[in-house]
């Protein structure tokens, strides 16, 4: 007679506390992985805490200014809200005039209107001015019945519509002003969104040339950076461990020190003029530097390094076996590195394509240095705006809509590369 | 890499060519900044070299522009500045970085991606973007053109560097050691440093190489919320180059390229020392 063991009831009476034991130790284990990974999460904290205050929250806060349009709102509550009712078709009603008027002369007693008008000058050009002198004669004024006529008198262009729709498309809270005239549009007088006069046009065309300049750089960089990626994989480790250090050594360089070399190697009298004019390329110095052809040169030569190094490890990791293979079976050697070796070498070339786009459409330094005035790029003009015209919303709003762009490339870069898979340096 | 014997002749000639544009890429990576060393010993203020140079006459040659660079206050306040501010944000962003990246090692953690790519935005954001928003935020609080403002704010932008040196080293690492550790009646700190520094150590000092390294050649932010007192060699190279370049650029261009060289080697060193320490070499 076969029994089997597990129903012999003394066994039954042994498993039933072991498989309490083993669930509670599956609990148990469950705890302890909770805890470990809870653990984990509050290890990052200090860092996130920090980058969020130091770093995110400032980047957040500069976003917020591009949108943020409090001055309007906050100083002429009477003129917005007499405005409110206004088509923006013929020229506002008295109530508006008078409401205007009585803000204008409160701004100007407590020395509070220069910040509002030079808010609206940068909507229409010759608004701080007009602002300024209204205010100011406003003031003076004894006793004013009329101030309709008064303010028309001190200035004719209050009889003009475009003035008024600037203050109606600023009184609410958030604008989207800094984004329109970032992308060349603006609101028209009444209030439509139309595109900026063409002597006006300057930020598609900054966005184009970025982003052409970039391409061009990035495709450059691959040119060069592909075959020498390709011969430092092949070669064997002691060799191309000499050849890395040299491609190592520009990426460890300081930026400035390569741009000053850039600088010093490609001005008028310098060594690449003195050499081609010794070699009889040219017959007279030329210009090569504080233009877009000396951006380029000296871009390329920054980025290089980023291009070849993600290509090479992916590269080193490829067995030359399927070369080999494809070799044998009866493929030229271009064909065989065309179609057995290339497609593997693409998550690298992927890898580096984006990462030299990345760093090229946000340069600064290299282009305000070497650029000239052809030369400049996106992030000049956010500087620009930023410590010259001192216009913080449309410095922030170019500087959004260049965030947005290096988001989505890095998210491509993400689902393409893996953002565990980021390595720096060797 | 060489051609099997049964090759054809065009087969030599375009494995000819390949090396001789590959030397030349080489040479455009590393000429550029080789170059900067001669000229750096010029004797007249030019940026090119003299006939004297070429005939290597030693009346061509002089330390005139080092020199130079010695007697001016200005470069040894910034170069003083640069260690200070450097090094401070190095040992915050090393610290801060380690930490965390031992919490990122743990593939499970909870929000791991979006934790990743916050502590690593730094990197990625155009650094003209984060000088402007830092601007802003750092002047409210008093703290641009303070040193506590500049270390922050270089510690913020070197820290992805840590983060991500480190985690790429402790995915190499044998976490039963930890266990082991722990068994033994060792507290998690106590294993911290007597078990798992050790084996990461290398790791974590390229990736505050890679910190100092950043906040070392940084210029942007330091344009924005330094002032005259906190001024850095990026920052006095910047206005050497904007207002006039004179050949003192050149001598300190050359001896940042030494340290790079410097760095590079140690990088490399300890490199070698971490392949040896997992096993790979």
């Amino acid at each position: 007679m076969h029994l089997e063991l597990t129903s012999l009831p003394s066994v039954v009476d042994m498993q039933d506390p072991l498989n309490e034991d083993q669930a509670k130790l599956k609990q148990n284990l469950q705890k302890a992985e909770r805890k470990k990974r809870l653990r984990s999460l509050m290890l990052t904290l200090p860092l996130l805490a920090f980058i969020m205050i130091t770093f995110v929250v400032p980047i957040a806060e500069m976003l917020y200014r591009s949108i943020d349009n409090p001055l309007i709102a906050k100083n002429l509550p009477n003129t917005v809200k007499s405005l409110s009712q206004w088509e923006q078709q013929g020229l506002p009603d008295k109530e508006a005039y008078n409401a205007l008027a009585e803000e204008l002369i409160r701004l100007y007693q407590s020395k509070s209107l220069p910040p509002l008008a030079s808010r609206l000058n940068i909507e229409v050009a010759g608004m701080r001015s007009l602002m300024m002198k209204t205010g100011r004669k406003l003031s003076t004024f004894e006793q004013i019945n009329d101030y309709k006529t008064a303010m028309i008198k001190i200035d004719k262009r209050w009889n003009n519509i475009e003035y008024w729709g600037a203050i109606k498309n600023l009184s609410s809270k958030f604008t989207i002003s800094y984004y329109l005239a970032a992308l060349d549009f603006r609101q028209n007088a009444q209030g439509d969104i139309v595109a900026q006069p063409e002597h006006r046009q300057v930020y598609l065309n900054l966005f184009v040339k970025t982003l052409g300049l970039s391409a061009l750089i990035t495709g450059l960089c691959l040119l060069l950076g592909y075959p020498l990626a390709y011969l430092l994989a092949t070669l064997p480790d002691s060799k191309s461990n000499l050849l890395l250090i040299l491609v190592l050594l520009p990426f460890w360089t300081s930026l400035l020190v390569r741009t000053t070399s850039w600088i010093v190697l490609l001005q008028m009298q310098g060594v690449v003029n003195d050499l081609l004019l010794y070699v009889g390329v040219i017959s007279e110095r030329i210009q090569l530097v504080h233009n877009t052809f000396g951006t380029v040169v000296a871009m390329v030569h920054i980025l290089l390094p980023f291009m070849i190094l993600p290509i090479y490890s992916v590269m080193k990791g490829i067995s030359p076996d399927y070369f080999r293979a494809a070799r044998s079976l009866g493929a030229t050697p271009t064909i065989a590195f065309i179609k057995a070796y290339m497609p593997l070498t693409m998550s690298g070339v992927g890898a580096g394509v984006l990462l030299t786009f990345i760093l090229s459409i946000g340069f600064y330094i290299t282009p305000a240095l070497v650029g000239g005035r052809s030369g400049q790029m996106i992030s000049n003009f956010i500087a620009y705006h930023m410590q010259s015209s001192l216009n913080w919303g449309m410095a922030s709003a170019l500087g959004g809509i260049l965030l947005l762009t290096v988001l989505i490339m890095f998210y491509l870069f993400n689902r393409i590369v893996g953002i565990n898979n980021i390595k720096v340096g060797n | 890499m060489a051609l099997p014997k049964y090759c054809t002749p065009m087969e030599r000639v375009g494995f000819v060519g390949f090396k001789v544009y590959c030397t030349a890429v080489l040479f455009f990576l590393v000429a550029p900044i080789i170059i900067i060393v001669p000229l750096s010993f010029n004797a007249t203020p030019y940026f090119s070299f003299t006939e004297g140079m070429l005939t290597l006459d030693p009346s061509a040659y002089s330390l005139r522009w080092y020199q130079d660079m010695i007697d001016n206050p200005q470069w040894f306040n910034a170069l003083k500045n640069s260690a200070y501010i450097a090094i401070a944000a190095t040992i915050i962003s090393t610290i801060l970085g380690t930490i965390a990246a031992l919490g990122l090692a743990n593939r499970k953690m909870p929000f791991r991606n979006a934790v990743m790519a916050l502590l690593i935005s730094p990197m990625i954001v155009p650094v003209i973007i984060s000088a402007a928003g830092m601007y802003f935020f750092y002047t409210r609080f008093g703290l641009s053109q303070t040193y506590l403002g500049i270390i922050l704010a270089h510690a913020a932008l070197g820290t992805p560097f840590v983060v991500i040196t480190v985690t790429a080293t402790l995915s190499g690492f044998d976490h039963s050691l930890v266990r082991a550790g722990a068994s033994l009646g060792a507290t998690p700190v106590y294993t911290f440093f007597n078990v798992t520094l050790p084996l990461i150590r290398p790791g974590v000092i390229s990736g505050g190489l890679f910190a100092f390294g950043t906040s070392f050649d940084e210029v942007v932010v330091a344009l924005f919320i330094t002032g005259a007192e906190q001024r850095t060699v990026p920052r006095q190279m910047w206005s050497g180059i904007r207002e006039q370049i004179s050949p003192t650029i050149l001598a300190v261009a050359s001896i940042l390229i030494l340290m790079s060289v410097m760095l590079l080697l140690t990088l490399e060193l300890l490199r070698r020392r971490n392949a040896k320490l997992r096993g790979l070499s």
